[in-house]
């Protein structure tokens, strides 16, 4: 029941915060999907030991967050739903991986550094999707994808998904408060109901499908779905894309933790 | 079951878009080809049908715990191959997008693990069962077949993905040994739930799952066309990845010079040692071993590997040090904005 009210809570949260005006929201679509992406590369490219070399990638997830004027607790909530499988696999690195290594003077296994390195891959690939939709919003979403020669017909398929999601999910909602008033005390739907409940919501599902149908062939859909026209990027766009892309390449090849702990050493000394 | 990012290398992850982006171009194709224009709505709200029902818990029997519907095989008895498969795959996008379940990077494995196999490989043997028309007892047979083999089937795609990308250390024995008894059990639970669900469609509008599964409106599923897909595709991916894999000692090298190159070696924890034993005696490859634990060869290496994994004193100092500008940078821009924000209203 909390588990499809947070659902609905999310999605709704994030299509409001994909209506905000900041500079990050005013890029084009396609230039944030592809320094997204580029992002997620760069991040999944470390070695699995590698924490210091990874950690100036930070600087995208927090940059984003502070133009963008993205809250970052409900942000961070999300992201920590999507970190128990990680942990599950993860935690097996130090039972399996224990050759004893030095750091700062403690001895422990590698298998935790590899561990670390995973749960902090994880925040930043699962940030920065985050933080895509929510400076993007699925419309835009939809228009770089069409860029990128999607089929339209996936498009399509996609956006009604998307359109319907909370419709059938509000209705999911009422079906389950229903029954929770009805069966009190129960952990979920009986077995002896599973079809039924869940049938009744399909035949629901057929009949708003016929509904949706017809009032698109009302407004003149005839299996082709116009989008409107596609915009191209422009010179700021690239600009984003390219300054990120090379700080990103930057931070893969030079390990810059390693340098600026090599100064502030140097200085203090 | 989702593959999320940080487990999968890019090869791994570019591989298996490229191998779902061909199985989808394909459904594309027949779908345009033999969809009759009301399926498109269908389809849509279909998918938003699925995601909904997944956040129903069913509870189950004799033993106080939930479970919950996956919904690929449902679509595709629902839909047919292509349709559902396309479907399948914009509930994934969105998972991945809004719910941080799985990864733009690994959508591709994602595709593959729960649409393709649900689709191509279960969908057939439903079809099948049910051969000689509907009745519950088929449907139920039917479905719950399809669905313990699709899940088998991907989780052990899901074991396979992470080792190539070797990102854990999870041994290939234990990895297995963890997934398929869990996705035994799930792929009960969703045999079962498929099953109510499609017997009582098939009760009340008997012409959805007739017309689905005569290939009517939808496009007829060429079986033989699909497996010669399914077949190159594993070629290419196996070729791809193995290759990969002699490049880089992170992959499949990694794996297999401990199989051979290593003994096992006594360890004091307790866990451990019962784990290993598990392992011996599952391992598909013989005497697959852990990685040293002497405390003898760590020390000069040790400190050698140290050096080489970035986990020096300045590589602790700046890791620290970055941590804190990045956060400080971000403070800053936010007060900025705040203040300006603030001059403007006045």
């Amino acid at each position: 029941m909390s588990k499809i009210n947070n659902s609905l809570y999310n999605i709704r949260l994030l299509d409001d915060l994909a209506q905000k005006e900041s500079v990050v929201h005013k890029l084009h679509p396609l230039i944030k999907l592809l320094t997204t992406l580029v992002y997620l590369i760069v991040v999944v490219s470390f070695e699995k030991y590698d924490i210091s070399a990874l950690l100036p990638l930070i600087f995208y997830p927090v940059l984003l967050f502070s133009i963008s004027e993205l809250p970052v607790i409900p942000i961070l909530k999300r992201v920590l739903f999507a970190m128990p499988f990680i942990i599950g696999i993860g935690i097996w690195n130090p039972l399996f991986d224990t050759q004893i290594i030095i750091v700062a003077g403690i001895h422990i296994a590698r298998g935790w550094l590899a561990f670390f390195s995973l749960v902090l891959k994880c925040i930043f690939t699962v940030t920065a999707s985050i933080l895509l939709i929510a400076s993007t919003g699925m419309g835009p979403l939809s228009h770089a994808l069409r860029m990128l020669k999607v089929p339209k017909i996936f498009i399509l398929q996609l956006t009604l998904t998307y359109r319907y999601l909370s419709v059938l999910m509000e209705e999911v909602s009422k079906m389950m408060r229903a029954h929770s008033l009805r069966a009190p005390q129960q952990k979920g739907i009986h077995p002896a109901i599973w079809g039924c409940f869940c049938g009744q919501l399909i035949l629901r599902t057929f009949d708003r499908a016929k509904r949706v149908y017809d009032a698109m062939s009302l407004r003149g859909f005839h299996g082709e779905y116009p989008a409107g026209n596609l915009v191209k990027p422009k010179v700021s766009d690239f600009v984003y894309f390219i300054s990120w892309s090379v700080f990103f390449i930057l931070i893969r090849i030079y390990n810059l933790s390693d340098l600026m702990g090599d100064l502030f050493i140097e200085v203090i000394k | 079951m989702h593959m999320a990012d940080a487990l999968i290398s890019p090869i791994v992850g570019g591989t298996m878009l490229a191998a779902s982006t061909g199985v989808a171009a394909y459904s594309i194709k027949k779908v345009q080809k033999d969809l009759d224009e009301k399926k498109v709505p269908f389809m849509g709200v279909m998918g938003a049908f699925v995601f909904s029902a997944q956040m129903i818990n069913f509870s189950i029997p004799a033993t106080g715990s939930s479970g919950h519907l996956g919904g690929g095989m449902l679509l595709a008895i629902m839909l047919g191959p292509y349709a559902g498969f396309l479907t399948m795959a914009s509930i994934l996008l969105i998972q991945a997008l809004f719910f941080g379940d799985g990864g733009l990077l690994a959508y591709g494995c994602n595709v593959w693990n729960l649409g393709v196999y649900t689709c191509f490989l279960a969908y057939p043997l439903f079809l099948w069962v049910t051969k000689k028309g509907f009745n519950s007892k088929r449907i139920f047979w039917g479905a719950m077949v399809s669905s313990l083999i699709a899940l088998q089937l991907g989780a052990f795609s899901v074991v396979l993905e992470t080792l190539f990308s070797g990102k854990t250390e999870l041994p290939f024995g234990v990895f297995v040994l963890l997934m398929q008894p869990i996705h035994l059990a799930i792929g009960v639970v969703e045999g079962i739930v498929t099953a109510v669900i499609a017997t009582f469609v098939w009760k009340a509008r008997p012409e959805v799952l007739e017309q689905t599964a005569n290939g009517e409106p939808i496009g007829s599923l060429s079986i033989k066309r699909i497996l010669v897909v399914i077949l190159v595709a594993a070629v290419l991916i196996g070729g791809s990845l193995s290759w990969f894999a002699s490049e880089n000692p992170d992959g499949l090298e990694w794996s297999m010079e401990k199989t051979a190159g290593s003994t096992e070696l006594e360890t004091e924890d307790e866990i451990h040692q019962a784990l290993s034993r598990i392992q011996d005696k599952i391992a598909i490859l013989p005497d697959y071993g852990f990685s040293s634990t002497n405390e003898g060869d760590t020390k000069p290496e040790g400190v050698l590997s140290n050096e080489r994994i970035g986990t020096s004193i300045s590589g602790i100092v700046g890791g620290f040090l970055t941590l804190i500008l990045a956060i400080f940078i971000g403070f800053l821009i936010r007060f900025f904005k705040k203040k300006r924000r603030v001059s403007l209203k006045k």
